[in-house]
């Protein structure tokens, strides 16, 4: 699909970009799209530090020997890698940027319900980011991104009191944006715009603020737990105290668990943008994929000691959550089912953002797959902290979450920015994370199966393992440099890229439907929504003309 | 959001009410904790937190006298979800070989 071209307009528009200037104009600010810009920014610096952790973990397991860094700066590479990965980038990712950016265009509205509260939870973050930031740099901590007690509570000594009031406060940033996005879904739509004609991706962000707001304040109570047993020695986690530690599992992975899908949700509501988008057809089965979100929101919450078959938890539990587990993989597959139907005699065009829709169908599908084979108790067992798991969560979480953020940053760019970003190089940098991902993490299941443990910096002993992790490492640097390249040219298009149009993928959605990029309350006049989600063969009949809501 | 203030003439005598039988409740806790009353310890304890956290719920928090849905849909929601944290975790304490 060819992206149209603006013709420069002689006076400067008035956008969220250049209505006011200054530190303090972002700093204060409580216009949405600039709030998540504020969070693109931090939660891309989060990401290159949890990246360069990564990239030490893999130059240390380049060879079998533990010659790079000790066993505990190992322990706390991988533990930093964990906890800065998922608590300060992959949870916040998209729908603290996109969803930030979107949810009020895409429903009509001129903001969130609560601006205010929108930009309390962005200083939550950056709160809880230099907490971590601050962890980092005084030692670290060495107790994995699951801090177990009793190891948390009684052994470590580390500093896990300040890592765990990062996450802490962090996860309130978390709880206000679900809060936001639930109040303005319910409450802000535009006339005419029921729920049966909302965007996909609107769903998609529905379901996951009901896990933020009603799993992340168990995370924090655990935090509070961990944190009074490790200070007072309250007996909760510790057997000697009358207390339990599988409890502490139970209690972390009800909101762990579901937290995977706070980041695979968002990304699947922007496959269904970009899927019908790039095939110029209505998705296949819509109110399936609308309630599949719904679904999975619930059954997430229902499979959680999955991650527990080994830890002595009772066999009869373990049924249960093995049955469970293989029941949230329906609503997941009805999604992949119906995303394919879509592209089924479809009008389909490789841009970029499908290119990395393809990848994330094709990864989340395997990562999916796996996830089956962990919630079976006989491989369960034999896999259980092998890099089996690790390569298992590596695709639903990098893979999947991380593609989709990427897919959806090219899709929404224009909009974003007003620019076009480099499409040639944009669809090589696609192909560049698609072969370094699968370099990196394929390997890593074949190491698992075998029988290599994850969270080893030595693998001396078995020798053999070397081949796969050269793979794996030289993998991580390829993906290394296609992550790199859409930060260098994102870049350089704000200040070199073609100015875009309004519109420049023909695209059905309300926030196509002002400028790019757009004013400061979205839309010059409320917009009346009288047609169908995705009316793709509506706006490609010819003779049709688009209702502009915005200059 | 509501109509907290429909029923009360003085939602400050209200408040002051319930934060009144709320460190009734404290001290009530803390009264508890001397006394052994063997197996019912914890049920006591969780018995007076329920209760006070019900308060908290009902009155601070406004759901007294809600007549938005949105209100109605977070407190069963949160309710639900508490029950499924509660009730799948006794599946294993429930069945576990404590031996």
């Amino acid at each position: 699909m060819s992206m149209e071209i603006a013709i420069p307009q002689p006076a400067e528009r008035e956008t969220y970009l250049n209505k006011e200037y200054g530190v303090w104009s972002w700093l204060l600010t409580t216009d949405h799209k600039r709030i998540a810009l504020l969070y693109l920014i931090s939660i891309t610096f989060f990401f290159f530090i949890g990246g360069f952790f990564a990239l030490l973990i893999r130059l240390e397991l380049l060879t079998p020997a533990g010659d790079l860094v000790q066993a505990d700066t190992y322990n706390k590479l991988f533990t930093m890698h964990g906890m800065v990965m998922i608590f300060f980038f992959l949870i916040p990712s998209i729908p603290a940027v996109l969803g930030n950016f979107l949810v009020p265009m895409m429903i009509g509205a001129k903001d969130l319900a609560f601006p205010r509260i929108n930009l309390l939870s962005w200083y939550l973050y950056i709160i809880g980011g230099v907490l971590m930031l601050h962890c980092m740099l005084t030692g670290g901590v060495d107790t994995g991104w699951t801090f177990y007690a009793p190891f948390t509570t009684n052994f470590t000594n580390t500093n896990f009191i300040e890592a765990g009031m990062a996450i802490f406060v962090a996860g309130f940033s978390s709880i206000l944006t679900g809060l936001n996005f639930v109040v303005t879904i319910h409450r802000m739509r535009a006339p005419g715009l029921t729920w049966a004609r909302l965007p996909l991706f609107i769903w998609a962000h529905y379901a996951t603020s009901i896990i933020q707001l009603l799993g992340t304040p168990v995370i924090a109570v655990t935090i509070v737990m961990v944190a009074a047993e490790r200070a007072l020695h309250l007996g909760i986690f510790d057997p000697k105290l009358g207390g339990d530690p599988l409890l502490f599992q139970h209690l972390f992975w009800f909101y762990s668990h579901p937290a995977v899908y706070i980041m695979i949700l968002p990304a699947m509501g922007i496959m269904s943008e970009i899927i019908a988008c790039f095939s110029r057809k209505r998705i296949f089965g819509y109110s399936f994929v609308a309630f599949s979100s719904i679904a999975i929101a619930v059954f997430g919450f229902l499979v959680w000691a999955h991650h527990m078959f080994v830890a002595g938890m009772s066999v009869y539990a373990a049924l249960v959550f093995s049955l469970l587990s293989y029941a949230v993989a329906v609503p997941s597959a009805i999604k992949v089912f119906n995303w394919t139907a879509t592209l089924y005699k479809g009008s389909i065009h490789y841009d970029a953002p499908m290119l990395y829709a393809f990848g994330f169908l094709g990864l989340f599908t395997m990562g999916g797959l796996t996830g089956l084979f962990l919630a079976a108790l006989g491989i369960n067992v034999h896999v259980t902290d092998t890099y089996f798991v690790v390569a298992h969560f590596h695709y639903i979480m990098v893979g999947g979450a991380v593609m989709g953020y990427l897919g959806g940053m090219h899709f929404w760019w224009p909009k974003i920015s007003g620019r076009l970003y480099p499409e040639g190089w944009a669809r090589l940098a696609a192909l560049i994370v698609f072969i370094g991902f699968n370099l990196t993490f394929f390997p890593q299941f074949i190491l698992g199966y075998l029988g290599m443990p994850r969270r080893y910096y030595d693998y001396s002993h078995m020798p053999e393992f070397q081949v796969l992790n050269v793979l794996s490492t030289a993998g991580a640097t390829v993906l290394g440099v296609g992550y790199l390249l859409p930060m260098i040219y994102f870049l350089w298009s704000m200040r070199y890229g073609k100015p875009a149009s309004d519109n420049p993928w023909n695209a059905a959605g309300l926030e196509w439907k002002t400028a790019s990029p757009p004013p400061t309350f979205n839309f010059d006049e409320e917009p009346v929504v009288t047609w169908e989600a995705y009316n793709y063969e509506e706006l490609d009949a010819p003779h049709t003309e688009e209702v502009r809501v915005a200059r | 959001m509501s109509t907290h203030s429909s029923s009360s003439s003085s939602p400050l005598k209200m408040y002051f009410a319930v934060f009144f039988a709320l460190l009734v409740g404290t001290g009530l806790t803390v009264f508890a904790a001397t006394l052994d009353l063997g197996r019912f310890n914890a049920a006591v304890a969780l018995g007076i937190a329920t209760v006070k956290a019900t308060l908290v719920a009902l009155f601070f928090m406004h759901v007294w006298h809600a007549s938005e849905k949105l209100t109605k849909l977070v407190v069963i929601g949160a309710l639900f979800f508490l029950l499924l944290l509660l009730g799948l975790t006794m599946t294993d304490y429930a069945t576990r070989l404590w031996s």
